[in-house]
């Protein structure tokens, strides 16, 4: 069935589809004659029997089967004998239906849904099964309809995997048989079936299993599907490393951040509360995350998901602590305390709940001078220029706040299992290397890659602190780098994985993350905390590695290879961002700022907006054609006639309130455009090198 | 000896016609094709049977008829010693026209040193039980599914006649001792397909990746051959220019060269691939040992691709090789029917007594039966049990064209071959199945290798709850070649009652994969066949079964043959004039 060249039909094989065409149509006005007219005589049927026998495609054809067996098991009543041959034919026809063509959804369908009845025998399917899987192994229609079976028939998940076996050992490229033994192995491994428990001991054998096809054909496909599954099966655990900004321990002087704040009111100071988990996660709020503070807070706090879309799943969550302003101590440090997991209610998108929970505590001052701060017409435009910036010297304070990641984590997973699965990956990375020494495999490569970052989170998990060793790292990026060149067309890709593994490497400790820090020239023009995170130049694709840098407030990110900003929302201090001279191509992948709501400095010049006419990422991206938006209508219908042309430019902008933005270099960036940004941003006082007002 | 029922009452029948373009003396596997060709090219064949037993060399019969049928045709006194032991003195040298000389025509010993060792007479002699056996004469042999053997029947079988049924598995015995690793001999399975390298317990890792890399690099090069050199070739050269090729230089090196060196194939492997797969009957690494047989790289990869095409041709079938149910005779036999389809006429049991030759120039001219009628023909073909008589000249054929030899093989070699009736299988599950012991596997002078091919009930060579066993190797001495098949049969099976064994002193198999109760011996037969070859004149005659596993000579003989007397006539032409329903390739041939 599989790798047949399509040969052009013959003069005698058009001719008889002209010939069979004709009949098909005349059989079908037959059939639509008494489809309109509700008749479901017998006759009628044979009629209809007859052409879906031809044309089992026929999708009208199948309903009207279903309205007629409706129709006649009324008449039928309760009938036993007269429901069963009811139903008896219909499972005849579906039978000569799939003679025809077994691949008919229609048919398959119609099948399902007589069987759903209850009335039938069971019997027959396996032995119709049998034969369609001998037709066509990797049916993927025989092979859910098997799927639909076993269940009706209640055939246990145990025979069901053996009958996966035999199938691979008839031919292991079965991508069908080895999916139906995922799918298999979930459910055995899910109820701790005898025999499949523990899980580790199932995962060290189907390890091996599938092994046996990766080194007899590499080049095969579906033994590494598998693998990959099983992979993740591995390294999938009830482990959900957090980290927070506050960090633990830190001391933050609530003033520094009060501009931070949606809203500056000058009654109460307030300071955000960021969490970070490793994935997605629901449920926090003001139950399952506790802040206790000495001093006078507002304890009704209110978390919002940091996320471009509607799930209610996030990252990153994000609520303010306010305090009332009435006096404190001006040099005394209150404590505030944060439990998360306090009480059941987390869930990851992995599904599992968090019920172990983790504490952590910083303390804040609230100076009694009210700083109140305001951004004055003098405030000096940001210049990027390196001359700018210079190497830091940071006071430890800072450190602190810098050191944002920490070892909290709500889990229930006991470090014995990420210990054997932390070999079960260490064999596999040995076994891999071996068939890597025979032969240049580039699914082997890209495999040992996912194996090392795989060990990695795993003996971190197991130990508990991340993993200081940066050799890893190292052979990680040496094999991205081999693909890129080995396997041009998945060039990106390859080079999206090496930055993020890249990211990991250089941010993975204080000593070597301080070396990208910078300070401005400046640090009256900022707010605060002047420190830039310096990542230019490092031909980056993308951002990783963002839980350790939840402390940013300024980033430069120019001059790498950026296409895309996913996960930058997290960096919810952000205040100035450079991604000029990357490759981003439309605005549509910029939507992760519109979430950034402190920011206020932005370049993105030198891009590519506007160069490409199809927009790829626009599927992805909150339209005013998508339901996911958030769009108010009427705004968008007075903003003007450019609206239509700048709609994406709009849905970035129109919600931040930026003070200085670049946008010269992109084929977008015309005098219209411009004036567009002037009308949309009138807080704007720098737009590429002009001061506006 | 009875001649033909019907002697006595009416006196000897006659045969009408009595002339015929194709006369074929014997009933083996290479006359029967040969007849068979020759009545579908239309022309007028008559096959005689002479001999009581049906089709030999190529028979399958009863342990009681093979065990007369080989004493029948053994040397009696010494190898050398030709004299006609069944020459009939009736009248032979009157004939009914005065311008023929007769000569008569005598037979040679086809057999040797037959031993029998009978343990259970009970299981195996009983007379209601003979039917039950078909026991092949020139046996072990198989079928592979894309050898010419099987084009042969697929093309001529149109009505699906012949059933065949799978040799489940093989497997080779390497003698890992003596290659330095560990101890004791292992049974390899002998993993021929990509998917039996994934099932096999026995490789590791690296092996079967190493194999199926060796496999894809023939794949390629067999479909880099089969297309023509057109400019778009280019394109895939540049695809594969990473994997290796195979150079011309490379196909005239040794094959084990090639595969150590130049592929760099585990020993197991090497020897997998040199003993059970392309077959090869001598060692290989060793120069001195097969200065004559060695296997070429050339010759390596066709046999092992024929290996591959052969696996996965017909559904039915689960490996490469097939055996035809109710034994080899079963083929013979085909071909005979298809000749007396096709109209030629066949008599039985009917002694040919000698060769009518012209008086004046002492060219062929028919054959004088044991009954006195003389019958004439163009062309004669002899069964190799007959002596072509000297002082028959060749008019037309030049010098060089008068023998051809269908094998190159050392006129002094032999086969010896065994044929045990067992009790049990070697492995459990298994039915039928190959067994290849390399050289120097069993004995240290053990020269060739010995082949070993197990078969049960279902194919109807023995009672069910029996299996026979086949044995055989090439030998140029006699009692090495014996002592092979001794030791082979020694290390396989157990012995109720002791039978004579030579030796005693063999190490046990090791019991890792093999079953642990060794099956018993309830009769076994030893005898050394002659391998003679055919040879073309105006009377040809058709080679004994050679040493090989397979029936390649056999087709390559009688299509040869064939070809000389008729040389503008098809093999067996495709299409029939009655042939209208084309059968689809493996159609025919079910699993049985």
């Amino acid at each position: 069935m599989h790798g047949r060249p399509r040969k052009a039909p013959t003069e005698e094989e058009q001719e008889a589809s002209v010939v069979k065409g004709a009949k098909l149509r005349s059989i079908q006005a037959k059939f639509f004659q008494f489809h309109h007219t509700n008749t479901y005589t017998k006759e009628a049927l044979e009629v209809n029997a007859k052409l879906l026998e031809m044309n089992p495609e026929f999708i009208t054809g199948w309903n009207y089967r279903k309205l007629a067996v409706q129709y006649h098991l009324e008449a039928a009543q309760s009938d036993e004998d007269s429901i069963k041959s009811i139903l008896d034919e219909e499972l005849k026809v579906v039978e000569s239906a799939l003679m025809t063509n077994f691949k008919s959804y229609g048919a398959w369908h119609h099948r399902k849904w007589v069987l759903n009845m209850g009335h039938s025998s069971t019997d027959r399917e396996m032995f119709l099964l049998k034969k369609f899987q001998k037709l066509d192994a990797r049916n993927f229609h025989a092979w859910n309809y098997r799927r639909f079976v076993t269940a009706l028939k209640n055939i246990p998940d145990e025979e069901e995997l053996q009958y996966t076996t035999d199938m691979i050992y008839e031919n292991f490229s079965n991508y069908s048989a080895w999916h139906n033994r995922s799918v298999l192995l979930s459910r055995l491994l899910k109820e701790e079936v005898e025999g499949y428990y523990p899980k580790e001991k199932v995962l060290t054998e189907e390890f091996e299993f599938v092994r046996n096809a990766l080194f007899t054909d590499p080049d095969d496909q579906s033994g590494w599907f598998y693998h990959l599954w099983l992979l993740d099966q591995t390294v999938k655990l009830e482990h959900l490393p957090v980290s927070s900004w506050p960090p633990n321990g830190s001391n933050v002087n609530v003033s520094d951040y009060c501009a931070l704040s949606p809203s500056l009111s000058s009654i109460s100071r307030t300071l955000p509360l960021i969490l970070c988990f490793s994935e997605a996660v629901g449920g926090i709020n003001s139950s399952t995350v506790s802040v206790v503070c000495e001093s006078n807070m507002d304890s009704n706090l209110i978390w919002t998901p940091i996320s471009v879309d509607k799930s209610g799943l996030a990252r990153t969550w994000l609520t303010y602590l306010t305090f009332s302003s009435e006096p404190m101590h001006p040099s005394r440090n209150y404590l505030v305390k944060v439990s998360i997991a306090n009480s059941e209610g987390i869930v990851s998108s992995a599904g599992f709940c968090c019920s172990n929970p983790s504490h952590m505590a910083f303390t804040i001052c609230l100076p009694s001078s009210n700083t109140e701060f305001d951004e004055g017409p003098d405030i000096e435009r940001i210049d990027w220029s390196e001359e700018n910036f210079s190497s830091n010297q940071l006071h430890s304070e800072n450190l602190g706040l810098i050191n944002s990641f920490n070892e909290l984590t709500i889990s229930g997973g006991n470090k014995k299992t990420y210990e054997t699965n932390a070999k079960i990956i260490a064999d596999e990375i040995a076994y891999c290397r071996e068939l890597l020494s025979e032969m240049d495999c580039k699914i082997g490569k890209l495999t040992l890659a996912r194996l090392l970052l795989a060990y990695d989170a795993l003996s971190s998990a197991s130990r508990g602190v991340q993993d200081q060793n940066m050799f890893q790292y190292k052979e990680i990026l040496e094999l991205y780098h081999d693909l890129m060149k080995l396997d041009p067309p998945h060039f990106q890709y390859y080079k999206d994985q090496y930055s993020l593994v890249f990211l990991k490497q250089e941010l993975a400790n204080e000593e070597s993350l301080l070396k990208y820090c910078y300070q401005y020239r400046d640090s009256t023009s900022l707010s605060n905390n002047s420190l830039c995170l310096c990542l230019r130049g490092l031909s980056l694709s993308q951002i990783g590695c963002i839980e350790r840098l939840l402390w940013v407030q300024m980033l430069d990110l120019s001059n790498n290879g950026i296409r895309s900003i996913e996960g930058l929302e997290s960096l919810q201090l952000l205040c100035c961002l450079n991604l000029s001279n990357n490759k981003i191509c439309s605005f549509s992948a910029l939507e992760p700022l519109r979430l950034l709501k402190s920011l206020k400095v932005l370049d993105i010049s030198h891009n590519e907006i506007g160069a490409h006419p199809i927009d790829t990422r626009r599927y992805l991206c909150a339209s005013p054609l998508s339901h996911a938006s958030d769009w108010k209508r009427e705004e968008f219908v007075v903003s003007g006639p450019e609206m239509t042309i700048y709609w994406d430019a709009f849905s970035i902008f129109s919600g931040l309130n930026l003070r200085q933005l670049s946008v010269t270099g992109n084929p977008i960036a015309d005098k219209k455009f411009k004036l567009f940004l002037c009308k949309l941003l009138p807080a704007m006082k720098w737009l590429d090198d002009e001061k506006l007002r | 000896m009875t001649y033909m029922a019907a002697e006595e009452d009416e006196g000897p029948p006659r045969i009408e016609p009595t002339s015929f373009d194709l006369i074929v003396v014997g009933t083996g596997l290479p006359e029967s094709i040969i007849a068979a060709a020759a009545a579908s090219a239309g022309k007028t064949v008559l096959q005689i049977n002479p001999d009581p037993y049906y089709h030999s060399p190529f028979a399958s019969l009863s342990p009681k008829d093979l065990i007369s049928f080989l004493h029948l045709h053994s040397a009696t006194t010494s190898d050398h010693d030709y004299t006609d032991f069944r020459t009939v003195d009736s009248p032979t040298d009157q004939t009914t026209d005065s311008s023929f000389n007769i000569l008569p025509l005598s037979t040679r010993p086809l057999y040797s040193s037959v031993e029998v060792h009978v343990y259970s007479p009970e299981k195996v002699l009983d007379d209601s039980l003979q039917k039950e056996f078909n026991l092949d004469l020139a046996g072990p042999r198989v079928l592979f599914c894309a050898d010419p053997m099987v084009d042969l029947i697929v093309d001529v079988d149109v009505q699906n006649c012949m059933s065949f049924m799978s040799v489940d598995t093989s497997y080779c015995i390497y003698d890992e001792c003596r290659k330095g690793k560990g101890g004791g001999l292992l049974w390899n399975s002998v993993p021929g397909s990509r998917n039996a390298i994934f099932r096999d317990r026995s490789l590791s890792l690296k092996e079967k990746n190493q194999l199926m890399r060796f496999f894809k690099l023939l794949q390629a090069h067999y479909h880099s051959n089969s297309k023509s050199s057109t400019m778009t070739s280019n394109e895939e050269d540049d695809e594969n220019n990473s994997s290796m090729k195979i150079t011309p230089e490379d196909l005239e090196t040794p094959f084990v060269e090639f595969l150590t060196c130049k592929i760099r194939l585990s020993p197991k492997l090497t020897s997998i691939i040199l003993y059970a797969i392309t077959m090869a009957d001598y060692e290989q690494d060793n120069v001195e040992a097969c200065k004559k047989d060695i296997v070429k790289t050339k010759v390596g990869i066709d046999r092992l691709m024929l290996y591959h095409k052969s696996v996965g041709r017909f559904r039915g079938a689960t490996g490469a090789m097939l055996y035809p149910i109710y034994g080899q005779g079963e083929l013979a036999h085909f071909f005979c029917r298809r000749a007396a389809i096709m109209g030629g006429i066949s008599i039985t049991q009917m002694p040919v007594v000698g060769l009518l030759v012209d008086k004046d120039v002492g060219n062929y001219k028919g054959v004088k039966l044991v009954t006195g009628q003389e019958l004439f023909s163009h062309h004669l073909i002899l069964a190799p049990t007959f002596v072509i008589p000297p002082g028959l000249t060749t008019p037309s054929v030049s010098p060089q064209d008068v023998y051809y030899d269908f094998v190159q093989q050392d006129a002094r070699e032999k086969v010896v071959r065994g044929i045990c009736i067992t009790d049990n299988s070697f492995k459990p599950d298994v039915a039928n199945c190959l067994v290849f012991y390399t050289p120097k596997s069993l004995c240290p002078d053990q020269m060739t290798s010995v082949r070993i091919f197990q078969l049960s009930s279902n194919v109807r060579a023995c009672p069910s709850g029996m299996f026979v066993v086949y044995l055989s190797t090439i030998c140029g001495d006699v009692v090495q070649g014996k002592r092979s098949i001794n030791a082979a049969i020694e290390a396989l099976f157990s012995t109720s009652v002791s039978g004579n064994s030579e030796d005693n002193s063999r190490d046990p198999l090791r019991e890792n994969t093999v079953v642990k109760v060794k099956p018993t011996l309830l009769w076994s037969t030893l005898y050394i066949q002659e391998l003679i070859m055919g040879g073309f004149d105006c009377v040809s005659s058709t080679p004994m079964p050679d040493g090989n596993l397979q029936y390649s000579h056999v087709v390559d003989a009688a299509l040869k043959l064939f070809q000389k007397m008729y040389p503008d006539d098809e093999f067996f032409p495709k299409k029939m004039p009655w042939w209208n329903e084309v059968v689809e390739n493996g159609a025919c041939l079910s699993e049985g």
